[in-house]
């Protein structure tokens, strides 16, 4: 049996996120049946009038610009001549597959997600599920392990720059230590280990949003159904895949769902650390944006950021296709 | 797993979690010791784990060559103005989107996932271009106009989570009382939802201190450039001075980390509750 000090506090989270939330929604069905139609009027007013500056700030700062620089991807606009911005159709797209480096940028793309993703998710969801537990210092211990979470993707970036330098970085010379590898090796140099390299440090950077979603998604589980698996004499593992991960699929969906979306959209690293490079082979599909851009084609660089957003779109409306019918199921 | 622990359960789990802690922490220690070693030994060979003298060249180097406090001062303006502005403007639609419903809800939710998968660089031309004609390129005003922009929609999802974890039941027993919407939202909701309001700002702060590629691209005068700009700024030539970039990384990476340190409980149930409900 677990001792008072062994078990989880689920108390405070667990009654905000289970019966807080459960609670919600029947009372509010019923109030606002009651309150719809004298205020329709006014609601309407409200809900408007708090929307808007929201709606603004998005609209004029991050959608217009968006769909304006969407036209672009079917002009020739090159910062070489500028006074030539024709229609061209399709063609900056068909330059977009017809590069020889795309087929790099592509599988780099592919490994880059999931290559992160994976050990991400794996890790997070350990650490998560051994923090859940108290234990001495654990504040400490989870104050320390987010701390990856506050810095930005470019610093991460210069940061394993530094680290793997394969004159004076670090990892040469812990591994030559620990006798792993016997003279330094130039990670960011070849195309192979540069690949590697980044994913590592997207893994660093990214495992404590998964151990913070799952952390608290475990804090909902309510008590008695690990209780009720104890009984029935399930095992660890057999009462994680039937009861723990069942459970929180609905957070575990979405973090993977918002977390493929970003780490696809997130060139801040890479920018910092190889800048793509040697040789283009560490490019990912946005920072191949950047570099385009860099050399003046906004018209081919707009093509790619449509690119980007069609893909997002289509893998987005996908996935949350394949989740919605166990959503409806679970809480 | 709640249940008894074994004694290989426990140790497989101390290893891990201190293997973690590790691999977690050593970066940071890492460039921290960089940045305290004097310029000719960052190249020393071996390489010292523990330096023999500690030096703050590198950090008065910063400060004399590089105007570095004059950047940290526009982050720091910068992401405190547009997080809280943000935070703000976020509350409102939050608290619309948790406790009505109405036709372009859904539509208003799924335009702020699509914010998500927007790649900055498709909107920096005519972003530039719009702020050319707004007269607001080079102009710390014009970025923050950005940054709320950019942080209103995850924020908003956030605080929505957030306000959905609250019963309705508080807020009518208010009105009831005589409190107005408005009274019943700032005297009753926001005092409750105060943890939410940290997170979220602390969210929105950090998103905002690190962001480069709308910095680099609105900000082009030294005077006006944040920290993350000025770091890119150390790389762009081919020889990187280590000593120099590692006093910045430490000095960029210092304020936020010390808003996670007083906060991360607050971070834990604000990411959350935003995004499970999401």
């Amino acid at each position: 049996m677990p001792t008072a000090s062994e078990t989880t506090e689920p108390k405070r989270t667990a009654a905000a996120g289970a019966s807080g939330n459960g609670g919600a929604r029947p009372v509010r069905k019923a109030q606002q049946g009651r309150r719809k139609p004298e205020f329709t009027a006014r609601r309407g007013f409200l809900i408007t009038v708090f929307m808007a500056p929201a709606a603004i700030f998005v609209a004029v700062f991050t959608y217009y610009p968006m769909i304006a620089g969407s036209q672009m991807a079917f002009r020739h606009w090159n910062l070489s001549d500028l006074t030539d911005t024709s229609w061209v159709g399709l063609k900056n797209f068909h330059d977009v597959f017809a590069d020889p480096a795309w087929g790099t940028v592509l599988s780099n793309t592919a490994i880059w997600v999931f290559g992160s993703i994976v050990p991400q998710l794996v890790i997070g969801f350990a650490l998560a599920l051994w923090l859940r537990r108290r234990f001495r210092f654990r504040g400490l211990y989870q104050a320390l392990v987010f701390f990856p979470w506050a810095i930005s993707g470019f610093l991460i970036g210069i940061l394993f720059r530094w680290m793997f330098n394969s004159e004076f970085g670090v990892v040469n010379d812990l591994l030559q230590k620990v006798g792993l590898i016997d003279e330094p090796v130039a990670w960011l140099a070849d195309p192979k280990t540069a690949m590697f390299a980044v994913v590592v440090a997207n893994v660093w950077y990214g495992v404590t949003f998964f151990t913070i979603m799952i952390l608290a998604a475990l804090q909902s589980i309510p008590e008695e159904l690990y209780e009720a698996s104890a009984l029935d004499g399930a095992g660890k593992v057999r009462t994680l895949f039937q009861i723990t991960i069942p459970y929180i699929r609905v957070t575990l969906a979405l973090t993977v769902l918002l977390r493929i979306i970003w780490i696809f959209n997130f060139p801040d690293l890479i920018f910092g650390m190889t800048g793509g490079g040697p040789n283009n082979e560490t490019h990912i599909v946005t920072t191949w944006m950047i570099k385009i851009t860099q050399q003046g084609d906004y018209g081919r660089a707009s093509a790619l950021g449509l690119i980007v957003v069609a893909t997002l779109l289509v893998f987005a409306t996908f996935f949350l296709l394949a989740t919605r019918e166990k959503r409806e199921v679970k809480p | 797993m709640i249940g008894k622990e074994s004694t290989a359960g426990r140790v497989t789990k101390f290893t891990f979690l201190g293997l973690w802690l590790l691999f977690t922490v050593f970066p940071l220690y890492w460039i921290t010791i960089t940045s305290l070693k004097a310029p000719g030994d960052i190249f020393a060979f071996p390489i010292a784990y523990w330096p023999e003298h500690f030096s703050l060249e590198n950090y008065s180097g910063l400060f004399g060559k590089a105007d570095f406090g004059v950047y940290l001062t526009n982050s720091l303006i910068i992401a405190t103005v547009a997080a809280a502005v943000a935070t703000v403007i976020s509350m409102l639609s939050a608290y619309v989107l948790a406790r009505f419903e109405f036709r372009t809800k859904s539509a208003l939710l799924m335009a702020a996932l699509v914010t998500q998968m927007i790649p900055t660089f498709i909107a920096l031309g005519p972003l530039y271009l719009l702020m050319t004609d707004l007269k607001m390129v080079d102009n710390r005003l014009g970025l923050i106009l950005v940054y709320i922009a950019v942080c209103i929609p995850f924020c908003t999802v956030m605080l929505r989570g957030f306000f959905e974890n609250i019963p309705d039941a508080l807020e009518e027993a208010a009105m009831i009382d005589g409190l107005s919407r408005f009274g019943a939202l700032f005297r009753v909701l926001l005092p409750v939802m105060r943890p939410g309001i940290v997170a979220a700002f602390i969210f929105n702060f950090v998103n905002c201190w690190n962001e480069l590629f709308l910095s680099v691209t609105l900000m082009n005068s030294d005077s006006n450039k944040t920290v993350p700009t000025a770091l890119n700024g150390f790389i762009s030539s081919f020889n990187i001075d280590w000593g120099s970039m590692s006093a910045a990384a430490v000095l960029t990476i210092l304020p936020t980390m010390l808003l996670f340190a007083f906060a991360s409980r607050h971070i834990v149930q604000g990411l959350t509750a935003g995004a499970v409900k999401g």
